[in-house]
């Protein structure tokens, strides 16, 4: 395994590049889209339901039936990025929305009525109070979505773009299992770090989530 | 691209390739690998959540099953085992024991001790406490789990077309390689419909099995 690494570090780094890009653009626009959506089914109590039904579905579409289907719906070619990248938005969207909401509607009253009657008023409230209040539940979906996008970018090469995924192809023609190992181990690792950043970033920003052991 | 290809009549006949043949192999690899997946996973996860022992194991299981590339490990375990159904049978099943496992822990852990030791009260055995309490009021975690597995094997079954399995896969991989977008939006809509739909099957049994008396304290 050393030794096919030393001799293909560049496509190897390139390959984990694309696969890093893939991923992780996604989280962000989705996290940015889930936001407004899962505020929406907060504050609108009646599409909640249908929130997190139509959720349900989006992620239960199987990832490579979504990559192949979407350049009919886009336009895009079958080959390009983009459909990869707006997949895995679709179910970063699809997850982060329904936790937002629940994360949300976890704040207790008593806080949002302090929050008012200190004189906050319903944006700033939302800013100042009840998202970060509502964070370790947001920051636990955003995990799991990190890993599922780092895990399904991989698919992607069975459609000619997919970063890691590429070795497991290459490998697979080949029959050659070096590639297949080097592919598994970095996604593995690239899902672990990726993931313990996140863990790391909850506890610089909600710090006083470590202190709740304590409380009666 | 258009749906020519999944409204052709002649593409319905139950025949070697059609699309009803497809739908079917597709549901058999996705049975097997849940029914040995569950058989594996469940009394595990029901142990650990029964003692309490070995509970890291449960907890890291989900996170690292999470993490795992669904095509990486299935061109593994054909690059290693040769091909055939037994690769992607391993492959699938390695997949649905994190959700299980985990979920059976889950549910377990997260009932309300006073109600296993008011089990334990009047008199029942440890074995009647699991099978008689713990279990059906863990049933909607385990469910959940269970039903997680499934989306995720019904996707990855679609892949195990990439090795040269049956199933739904096989009419994205094809129509792409033969540039047929028609086939290929067909088995992307099927696929699609038939996930949904499994797990629409799946939350009605979810509702059958549950206890009632659970229902309202969701």
């Amino acid at each position: 395994m050393i030794t096919y690494l030393s001799n293909n570090s560049e496509a190897v780094l390139a390959a984990l590049r694309q696969h890093i890009w893939l991923a992780l653009l996604p989280v962000l626009l989705g996290f940015v889209i889930a936001l407004p959506i899962g505020y929406l089914g907060v504050r609108v109590p009646w599409l909640y339901h249908p929130l997190v039904n139509v959720a349900g579905v989006l992620y239960s579409i199987p990832s490579l039936a979504l990559f192949v289907f979407l350049p009919v719906v886009l336009g895009t070619k079958i080959l390009s990025p983009l459909n990869i990248v707006v997949a895995l938005t679709i179910y970063t969207v699809a997850l982060l929305a329904r936790t937002v909401a629940d994360g949300l509607r976890s704040v207790d009253p008593l806080i949002t009525e302090s929050a008012t009657a200190m004189g906050y008023r319903r944006f700033r409230r939302l800013v100042d109070v009840e998202l970060p209040v509502a964070l370790p539940v947001i920051l636990a979906g955003l995990r799991v979505a990190t890993v599922a996008n780092i895990s399904l970018v991989s698919v992607g090469a069975l459609i000619g773009v997919g970063g890691l995924g590429q070795l497991f192809t290459r490998g697979f023609q080949l029959f050659y299992i070096e590639p297949i190992l080097v592919g598994i181990i970095l996604s593995v690792l690239l899902a672990g770090i990726a993931d313990g950043v996140i863990v790391l970033i909850q506890r610089a920003v909600t710090p006083w989530t470590r202190f709740q052991g304590g409380r009666a | 691209m258009n749906l020519d290809y999944l409204f052709d009549a002649a593409h319905w006949d139950f025949s070697a390739g059609s699309i009803p043949q497809l739908i079917l192999s597709h549901l058999w690899y996705v049975l097997l690998a849940l029914a040995i997946g569950t058989v594996i996973a469940l009394p595990i996860g029901l142990y650990i959540g029964h003692t309490g022992r070995g509970s890291f194991i449960a907890i890291n299981a989900g996170n690292a099953g999470r993490s795992l590339p669904t095509l990486g490990l299935l061109m593994l375990m054909v690059t290693l085992l040769g091909l055939g159904l037994l690769p992607v049978l391993i492959a699938l099943t390695v997949l649905v024991i994190p959700p299980i496992l985990t979920s059976a822990y889950a549910g377990l852990r997260s009932l309300d001790q006073r109600v296993v030791d008011a089990a334990r009260g009047v008199g029942m055995r440890p074995w009647q406490v699991l099978t008689r309490v713990e279990l059906p009021m863990a049933l909607p975690v385990l469910m959940s789990g269970f039903r997680s597995a499934a989306l995720q094997v019904v996707a990855t079954a679609t892949v195990a077309a990439a090795v040269g399995l049956g199933g739904l896969g096989r009419l994205l991989i094809d129509g792409l390689a033969v540039n047929d977008y028609s086939r290929v939006l067909a088995g992307a809509i099927v696929v699609a419909v038939l996930a949904v739909l499994l797990d629409l099957v799946l939350a009605f049994a979810q509702r059958w099995i549950v206890s009632p008396g659970l229902r309202v304290s969701r």
